[in-house]
């Protein structure tokens, strides 16, 4: 039963490109996507600097086939989703027993909250088509039906760790013989909602996020989408173009300590990490590259920190923080980090973490600050995780 | 493939509904013609609980903990399992839409921080692993309604390859002053009546109230 | 003062949500995270909430927080400092 699981396609959008392509290039040459809010209309426009697609909803429509009227996260999602599949090198996924598996936390906020502009002042404004698709649920369903998936579709929403979650979900589904093919990752659109509330909670930084940094003051908001196609042994073979890159290991467990903090000891990352490796049969020494959860906040970056020294010591792997490119993508971070992890091993790259000055007290480490080409990259481990002490770990690694 | 779930047995149940709570099919507590929230604080005090964070919690958090509280009390012997073994896989079909709502009220004047917390629907999951002490592998998803076939098959499969060895399972959901939790205690080798099937999940799940 | 201390005792039970406790269980000087009421980093925003809503005052650095949110004394000594300034 516990046949291997292949990626045979990725598809990401993100503050740093709207495809593969552009994203790769914006990490090859250290361009962070990270500036002044321009699509979000909020008060808090020039104050607080963000992560957004550089495209309107219009110019995402055109390039989704969605009608502009429907929710940017489902957009997003759309957009990367469709890139994996056409990368998968699967010609009719009718014929196979096909599912998505998408995460996202904000659903269709961002057309609720232009209908509750309106609604607020006057009852009887507001266009109601623009609250259909609400429900986090729906946005998946809508995404699935543009992409000609029907046997199996559903949603995970735990927070920053949703996609992952969605993605190791999508293996078990396969190594269950449920399904063949499953597309799976997550997206998440900037909005008001989760700009105020982040903002409430203190945790955003003024300035560029600076993740693992001594001086660290709190995590930029981004948005974008991330997408994985996932397939069995069986329709592997079949490929012309063959994976070469497979889904090792995997784990989920809960940090138990607080709502919205990471316990100091960093307890439930530590368990994420260490059950990924027992589940790939990897010793720590054998990871190549870590691609850390780095928010930038003074309390993530500490708890991951330990729980690494805790794991890894003495033989650190390089690691870095791509959110310190994107910001932290919330719902789509899993997805859009693990096709970032998956791409690090095809093309033998470690992505620097940028605008690290001064390194953390506390830690024997320090993650890249430099971009090294031509590495011979077997394992990457990559971390999501989420509030309600929601701690998922991924292994990709080289076939 | 069907999964193998011949050796685990749903060990109790608890199901709040209609303003009234059961405890393995049996009502225990009634109290009707009451809010939402009284009805909630009222089940608080019921069942002799002491936990002051309680009441910093939204509707849906309170609902899924109590439900686990009283789950767990006197049917789950804790301490025979290592933390990293107990999981928690919930589901819905409104989200955390109820408090997202109260949310987004506040950030007309100034946005409430304690009721963002709360904008996730996964958050009840946190309280009930702070509250237990529960380190193992925890989901929450979203469906139209619950899916005792997914339940089955989910959890199986997670015993089965020895991921958990108990699990707390189940439906939470809450929108407005419409709500429904049936929660379900999953162990492997504890031979009860009810074995974790589909057929039992529902025959629990739909049980009425007298 | 002692009228300010008493009014902030039950704006902080409202705000934070402690159904339990009643303002006489409050002393003016109890600590009011970690010991005392146990409150959490959570607390301590909406404690910066509050300062807002109730008083117009801005506080913009958390890292002040500790030291301004004390004690119930300490709170009322800050409002009463800042709200001269604003006159």
């Amino acid at each position: 039963m516990d046949q291997r699981i292949f990626v045979a396609g990725v598809g990401v959008i993100s503050a740093i490109g709207k495809n593969l392509a552009e994203c790769l290039d914006s990490l090859e040459n250290g361009r962070a996507g990270i500036g002044d809010m321009i699509c979000l209309d909020s008060v808090h426009k020039q104050k607080i600097p963000v992560a957004e697609v550089d495209m309107s909803n219009d110019d995402l429509a055109h390039l989704s086939g969605l009608s502009k009227t429907k929710s940017r996260t489902a957009l997003l999602s759309v957009i990367a989703a469709r890139e994996a599949l056409n990368n998968s090198g699967i010609e009719d996924i009718e014929a196979l027993r096909t599912g998505f598996i998408s995460a996202n936390s904000v659903g269709g906020m961002d057309r609720t909250e232009k209908f509750f502009a309106d609604f607020f002042f006057n009852n009887q404004k507001g266009r109601l088509r623009d609250v259909v698709h609400h429900e986090c649920g729906s946005i998946t369903e809508l995404v699935a039906d543009q992409l000609g998936i029907k046997d199996y579709i559903t949603t995970i929403s735990t927070a920053c760790s949703s996609s992952a979650n969605a993605i190791f979900f999508g293996a078990r589904l396969i190594k269950n013989n449920i399904l063949d093919v499953v597309v799976a990752g997550g997206t998440d659109a900037l909005t008001k909602f989760t700009l105020n509330g982040f903002n409430t909670l203190m945790i955003l930084d003024e300035q560029f996020c600076q993740p693992f940094d001594d001086k660290r003051r709190g995590l930029n908001l981004g948005e974008g989408a991330g997408y994985v196609v996932l397939v069995s042994e069986k329709v592997a073979a079949s490929l012309q173009k063959k994976p070469a890159v497979t889904l090792s290991g995997f784990c989920n467990a809960n940090d138990a300590y607080h709502q919205t903090a990471s316990s100091p000891a960093g307890t439930g990352s530590y368990l994420a990490m260490e059950g990924a490796l027992r589940r790939s049969s990897l010793q720590p020494a054998q990871i190549d590259y870590i691609n850390l959860h780095g928010t930038g906040t003074q309390n993530n970056d500490i708890a991951e920190g330990t729980a690494i020294m805790r794991l890894f010591d003495p033989h650190y792997p390089k690691m870095s923080s791509t959110k310190s490119f994107t910001g932290h993508t919330l719902g789509g971070s899993g997805g859009i980090e693990a096709v970032f992890s998956i791409l690090a091993v095809e093309h033998g790259i470690i992505y620097p973490n940028l605008r690290l000055q001064t390194p953390m007290k506390e830690l024997p480490f320090v993650p890249e600050t430099t971009l090294t080409k031509n590495v011979n990259i077997k394992n990457v481990l990559t971390n999501s995780f989420g509030f309600g002490g929601n701690c998922t770990s991924l292994i990709f690694s080289k076939f | 493939m069907k999964v193998l779930s011949s050796d685990i047995y749903i060990t109790a149940s608890c199901t709040i509904n209609d303003h009234v709570v059961c405890k393995d099919e049996t009502k225990i507590f009634e109290n009707k013609d009451t809010s939402l929230g009284d009805f909630l604080v009222s089940v608080y005090h019921r069942f002799g609980i002491n936990y002051p964070k309680f009441y910093k919690m939204d509707n849906l958090s309170k609902l899924g903990w109590l439900a686990s509280e009283i789950l767990l009390k006197d049917s789950f012997r804790k301490d025979e399992y290592q933390p990293q073994t107990i999981g928690v896989v919930l589901a819905n079909a409104s989200s955390s839409l109820d408090t997202d709502m109260r949310y987004y009220e506040t950030v007309k004047d100034i946005p409430s921080p304690a009721l963002f917390v709360y904008t996730l629907p996964n958050i009840v999951i946190g309280e009930i692993c702070i509250r237990q002490h529960f380190e193992g592998e925890t989901a929450f998803f979203i469906f139209d309604e619950f899916d005792a076939g997914f339940i089955e098959q989910y959890i199986s499969n997670l015993i089965n390859n020895n991921i958990l060895q108990a699990c707390v399972c189940g439906w939470v959901e809450l929108l407005g002053e419409h709500y429904k939790t049936v929660l379900f205690l999953v162990e492997k080798a504890k031979k009860t009546v009810n074995s974790f099937t589909k057929e039992n999940l529902i025959k629990i799940y739909k049980l009425e109230n007298e | 003062m002692n009228k300010l201390i008493s009014e902030l005792k039950i704006q902080i039970i409202e705000q934070l949500n402690l159904q339990e406790v009643k303002p006489e269980d409050i002393a003016d000087d109890q600590a009011l995270f970690v010991e005392g009421l146990g409150l959490d980093s959570i607390d301590a925003l909406e404690l910066i909430v509050l300062l807002q809503q109730h008083y117009k005052i801005k506080l913009s650095n958390a890292e002040e927080g500790p030291k301004v949110f004390r004690s119930v004394k300490t709170m009322a000594e800050y409002i009463t400092a800042h709200q001269s300034r604003n006159v």
